[in-house]
């Protein structure tokens, strides 16, 4: 009866030789094509250098005047802004500007790559049925499966540093922005449309003029799960190399310093709640005029 | 104003369902819309549709919901594909049209005006009323100025800066109409136009069309499933139910003439002395003599010539022409007749 208390597995020389095999493949692969791939992602890198350079370089009363500046614009509500100026600087006071810069900066590039991937692919989602079953599958695949795995090739193809870590970040991040562009422009009133149709408008127009406009609030939202995605990376993606709040916590958790892990988790968590209120206080805004009231 | 043309829908056919081609000739060849249901799963929205609409005219389309009247209408600019048949407008055959021909067809051509207003709630009124000239590529300038000319003309004038969501339905059914009218098009299509809003509302909005109908002559088709907003404004009413037309004419030939039971039963509850006129009932000359006064013009209704006979105590009226003629008399009892609708005018 041994066969219905141990369940039935491949014979184990044959999973040796199976993992064996992937294993030589990719590395051959990595071999002979990842100087190409690198050479692929550097415009990334450069993307990176540059904005962490911004904000390093910058003078600090100026980030801290800009960032009052974007929280006002975005929200029109002093609390929000007085908010924001104090957590940064909170975070200066106890040593973590740089830290917190550079994670910062991290995390702005992510966004941005997202929103340049994910918009037009959430544009197409909606577009097509048969796009998004292929399509969500994949994106399920991206947010659920561990990141340490994908960490594997990522980091065997491009080696430790800031671009594999960003590639980390984005994969993690990009679903929500893919889908809830989908998922907005799909709820698009279809009288708007017909309208829009009716009116002689091209594709193009149609998505400028009424599509995007009106999925807008629903993509503000996929905007800020992506940032609050990408800083929930950040301790991760500091395990391959990524400056910022994330290492100084590696460090806590490898030498057991309790302060040092909870001033820089809790520098985290500021900024995760400042970019919060800032994008949500924006959405909200846009909202503002996009349903139509039946009065 | 462009110059109105007018449109002549023949033999159209339309069938929803996964392989809607396949069954046309069945349901030409006389398959029921229940039978076409139950055993191929399509459902008929459209049967053999003639409508012939004059240039400059109203016409109605009116039938109860599911009857195919809002399909019908999106077959006009194409906003569904027809499964058969043709729509001829200026000779050419919308339904035979490239993608980029249909789209200067809507651009130039057509403009609508929707149930549920359809307007971009991003957008203020000027930028909503100027909506089909910026698809056209006008200079910004030149759109706003036609676009606030019409918002004024539609009454919002003081609105233009204003979102929709500010706005009650009925202004903001004015400015889909200002929307409709800044294009110049000589169609204006109107899909259940006013059917969203209250009845006061509703007729002051047929006012506002009527009047304007008779500065910009346009071909206008007009859907609704109100019976009395048929009456009051169409020109011309054809009558829709399950799909197929079941009777056309004017709102005379409809009232007094009613094709069916369906029909009739429908035109029963109609105030009939402020929808017929005097020249549908009226008879041959009598050649009686009849005093000056008593003479009534053939527009009037039957409920004003019944007035003037009570007022007046005469037995009949002389139908007169604006230029003079008599066309005819109309006793009381063929007016009394028509009013109540018990024997029917013949």
């Amino acid at each position: 009866m041994a066969w219905l208390t141990s369940f039935p597995q491949l014979d184990d020389g044959y999973l040796r030789d199976l993992k064996k095999v992937i294993d030589e493949g990719f590395r051959n692969f990595t071999r002979s094509y990842g100087d190409m791939i690198e050479g692929f992602f550097s415009p990334l890198q450069t993307l990176l250098i540059w904005s962490e350079r911004l904000l390093l370089n910058t003078p600090w009363p100026i980030i801290l005047l800009v960032v009052a500046g974007l929280a006002w614009g975005a929200s029109r509500n002093w609390r929000v802004v007085i908010g924001s100026v104090l957590t940064l600087v909170l975070i200066g006071l106890f040593g973590m500007w740089d830290d917190t810069m550079k994670t910062v900066s991290m995390i702005f590039a992510a966004t941005l790559l997202s929103i340049v991937i994910g918009l037009p692919l959430g544009i197409l989602m909606s577009r097509s049925d048969r796009f998004q079953a292929v399509l969500n599958p994949i994106l399920d695949v991206m947010q659920t499966m561990p990141s340490f795995v994908y960490l594997i090739p990522v980091v065997m193809l491009l080696g430790i540093g800031k671009v594999p870590g960003l590639i980390a970040v984005v994969i993690y991040a990009l679903p929500p922005m893919i889908r809830l562009t989908n998922l907005g422009i799909r709820q698009v009133d279809r009288e708007v449309l017909e309208a829009a149709d009716a009116f002689g408008s091209s594709a193009w127009q149609k998505l400028i003029k009424a599509e995007l406009p009106l999925a807008l609030p629903t993509i503000m939202a996929g905007i800020n799960q992506t940032i609050m995605m990408a800083l929930a990376m950040v301790v991760i993606a500091s395990m391959i190399g990524v400056q910022g709040l994330g290492q100084p916590v590696l460090r806590a958790i490898n030498n057991q310093y309790f302060t040092l892990g909870v001033f820089n988790g809790f520098a985290i968590v500021g900024i995760a709640i400042l970019f919060d209120r800032i994008s949500q206080a924006w959405g909200k805004r846009l909202q503002k005029h996009r349903e139509v009231g039946h009065g | 104003m462009a110059d109105p043309i007018g449109i002549e829908i023949r033999n159209l056919y339309k069938i929803f369902g996964p392989n809607p081609a396949a069954h046309v000739e069945a349901v030409r060849a006389g398959m029921t819309k229940a039978e076409l249901q139950a055993r191929h799963g399509h459902v008929l929205g459209l049967r053999d549709i003639n409508i012939s609409i004059a240039p400059g005219s109203i016409q109605v389309i009116m039938g109860l919901s599911g009857s195919g009247k809002s399909t019908l209408i999106r077959h006009i600019n194409r906003l569904i594909e027809p499964t058969a048949g043709e729509i001829i407008i200026e000779g050419q055959n919308v339904v035979a049209m490239p993608p980029e021909a249909l789209r200067a067809f809507r651009r130039h051509k057509t403009a609508m005006v929707f149930q549920k207003f359809a307007l971009l709630p991003h957008r203020t009124v000027l930028d909503n009323a100027a909506y089909g000239l910026e698809v056209q590529g006008v200079p910004e300038a030149e759109r706003y100025r036609t676009a606030m000319r019409w918002i004024e003309r539609v009454g919002l004038k003081g609105f233009e800066k204003s979102y929709p969501s500010q706005l009650s339905g009925g202004m903001q059914q004015r400015v889909g109409l200002a929307r409709a009218l800044v294009n110049d098009a000589p169609i204006l299509l109107m899909d259940e136009a006013y059917s969203a809003l209250d009845p006061l509302i509703r007729y002051d909005m047929q006012t506002v069309l009527l009047d304007l109908q008779k500065e910009v002559r346009k071909t206008i088709v007009f859907i609704t499933h109100d019976l009395d907003e048929a009456l009051r404004i169409g020109d011309r009413i054809a009558l829709l139910r399950d799909g197929c037309v079941i009777q056309q004419g004017s709102a005379q030939d409809i009232v007094l003439r009613p094709a069916d039971d369906y029909v009739a039963n429908f035109v029963q509850h109609v105030d009939r002395g402020k929808v017929l006129k005097v020249a549908s009932i009226m008879v041959e000359p009598s050649g009686a003599e009849a005093p000056p006064e008593a003479a009534i013009d053939p527009e009037a209704r039957v409920a004003d010539a019944l007035q003037k006979m009570a007022v007046l105590r005469l037995q009949s009226l002389r139908v007169e022409a604006p230029d003079g003629r008599t066309l005819g008399h109309l006793p009381f009892q063929a007016a009394i007749d028509a009013y109540t609708g018990q024997q029917g005018a013949r």
